[in-house]
């Protein structure tokens, strides 16, 4: 606990803008209605997970935090975007505005709900961890981040934004949990880096199926089995 | 004493004399960098002297709300101009009138009475246009609440001269994340408030499309250049109160000497030129939102406040 106490203030401030700009890219992805916009957001909510996980990684020193900043900035900046743009390139890069369940307004709303029932589910898992200077932040916001990603999924009605959805959640998780579990290891996060590549690459390989077959991806549009 | 008077005086009389400078500016930079040549800067005084030559021809229907308004729509920004930072970093004679929700309010005042003028004059576009004002200012309400309660949860005052010298020192200050969330969401709002291209295009002339601009329609002569000026102010100030306060909190002048205080009218002068250079750039590069939309951009803009309060929260 000394070696938390003695955390230098400016890392922690650098985290804490680090972790309101991430929150702001989750909000965003809510908000955006271009496909295209929703990757860029999602591409920058990674940057500062990674820039997050490289701070708490630097004091007290953790090279393993450090290496999952690298290695996501590796996947989720280059990998994945690549892998969309190979896969499904006119769900994305070349199309149009996103069906939405819920219109934006209403979902910008129940979007600021999320984020304050974060904060107070927080609240209680922050009195059990031995609390660090850096979890304080990132814990309801990396949770905040997690109930958006699962608000993004459920109104968004097509392929391509609730793939954004997942990897947004799963940034979320992983954003708390840098700062709580100190000895986070390698493994889980090459596991789950993995993981995300696979899952983007058989979204991808799915959706560029169906759209050929249905000619559309709407997920609300498929709810009916219907004859040729 | 004295000058604490006269350095207010002289504030003033910088914000009357060169908010039409600044305008001219923005439109220079805007033609440039869609590749015109654009009038000279100077034009926006050019315009204003030949508006108060002009003959003013008042409607008969006209109430004398109509014949008001443009006195008051020029003379709230002065009075705002009283309470906040322009050149100074220390309070002058008449700032303990005011904090920034007073300014806010005496701003919102020329804005009402802009609004109820626009409606009197029975030209069915000044009443479509005040009602779109209106549309914008109460989703414009919520976002300015929240960043100034904010500002004033970070910086523990809502006086625009300790706020200001809370940024600036310790330097660390300057980069919470309440901060730089706090400026996206003052940039949104003034995107809003002063009527620029997300939300409103100035430089239109189709009247259906007009939001601001429709409510100044009727006014003719010394009028309308009244209502244009007291325009002009309204940003200058915003501006002020956005660069001063929170953006750039640095330049201003600190020692009560009048070499000082003069040398902070150039390097502001300076601040408000790079920030138009950014507005010029946003300007250009978005495209004008269908009126319904615009209420997707303001939310956009409370989200941001709002997560500039949350992380504060979480911090503390």
């Amino acid at each position: 606990m000394m070696a938390h106490a003695a955390n230098p203030a400016v890392l922690i401030e650098l985290n804490d803008l680090a972790s309101g700009l991430f929150l702001l890219c989750a909000f965003g992805m809510v908000a955006t209605r271009q496909a295209q916009a929703c990757l860029h957001l999602f591409m920058a909510q990674s940057f500062f997970f990674g820039i997050s996980a490289i701070l708490v990684g630097i004091h007290p020193l953790a090279w393993d935090l450090i290496a999952v900043g690298l290695l996501n900035f590796v996947t989720k900046l280059l990998l994945i975007p690549w892998m969309l743009r190979y896969t499904v390139r006119e769900e994305v890069y070349e199309r149009r505005e996103i069906v939405q369940a819920v219109n934006v307004p209403t979902s910008l709303l129940i979007a600021l709900g999320l984020t304050i029932v974060a904060y107070f589910v927080a609240a209680p898992m922050l009195r059990a961890v031995a609390e660090t200077g850096y979890a304080k932040v990132n814990v309801p916001i990396g949770l905040a981040a997690l109930l958006l990603g699962i608000y993004t999924l459920a109104v968004r009605r097509e392929a391509v934004p609730q793939l954004m959805g997942l990897l947004a959640m799963e940034n979320g998780a992983f954003f708390a949990g840098t700062a709580i579990v100190s000895g986070l290891s390698l493994i889980a996060e090459l596991a789950i880096a993995f993981d995300a590549l696979m899952l983007t690459f058989v979204m991808g390989v799915l959706t560029r199926a169906i759209h050929e077959h249905v000619g559309t991806t709407e997920a609300g549009g498929l709810a009916l089995l219907k004859e040729k | 004493m004295a000058e604490r008077i006269l350095f207010n005086l002289l504030q003033v009389a910088v914000v009357v004399a060169l908010s039409p400078l600044v305008s001219g500016v923005l439109s220079r930079l805007k033609e440039i960098i869609q590749s015109k040549r654009g009038p000279s800067i100077f034009q926006p005084y050019r315009d204003l002297r030949k508006l108060f030559r002009k003959e003013q021809v008042i409607s008969q229907q006209a109430s004398w709300l109509y014949q008001a308004t443009p006195y008051i729509v020029f003379v709230a920004p002065i009075f705002v101009t009283l309470l906040i930072p322009v050149l100074t970093a220390y309070p002058l004679y008449l700032a303990f009138m005011g904090d920034m929700l007073g300014g806010g309010f005496i701003l919102a005042l020329g804005g009402f009475f802009s609004t109820i003028a626009a409606v009197t004059t029975a030209n069915p576009y000044g009443a479509m246009g005040a009602s779109r004002t209106r549309m914008v200012g109460f989703l414009a309400e919520p976002v300015f609440m929240i960043v100034f309660f904010t500002i004033s949860f970070v910086a523990g005052s809502t006086i625009p001269y300790i706020v200001q010298q809370y940024w600036v020192t310790p330097p660390t200050n300057f980069f919470e994340p309440a901060h730089v969330l706090l400026v996206l969401a003052f940039l949104m709002l003034i995107l809003a408030e002063t009527g620029r291209i997300p939300v409103d295009n100035p430089s239109g002339h189709f009247e259906l499309a007009m939001i601001d601009e429709s409510k100044t329609l009727e006014y003719s002569g010394s009028g309308a250049a009244l209502m244009k000026w007291g325009g002009q102010m309204k940003m200058f100030v915003l501006l002020c109160i956005f660069l001063n306060v929170v953006v750039t909190p640095w330049g201003l002048a600190i020692g009560t000497s009048p070499g000082a205080v003069l040398l902070a009218i150039p390097l502001v002068l300076l601040k408000i030129l790079a920030f138009l250079v950014v507005l010029v750039i946003i300007e250009s590069s978005l495209s004008k939102l269908r009126l319904f939309r615009i209420s997707e951009f303001l939310g956009a803009a409370f989200l941001t406040s709002m997560a500039a309060m949350i992380t504060q929260f979480l911090k503390t």
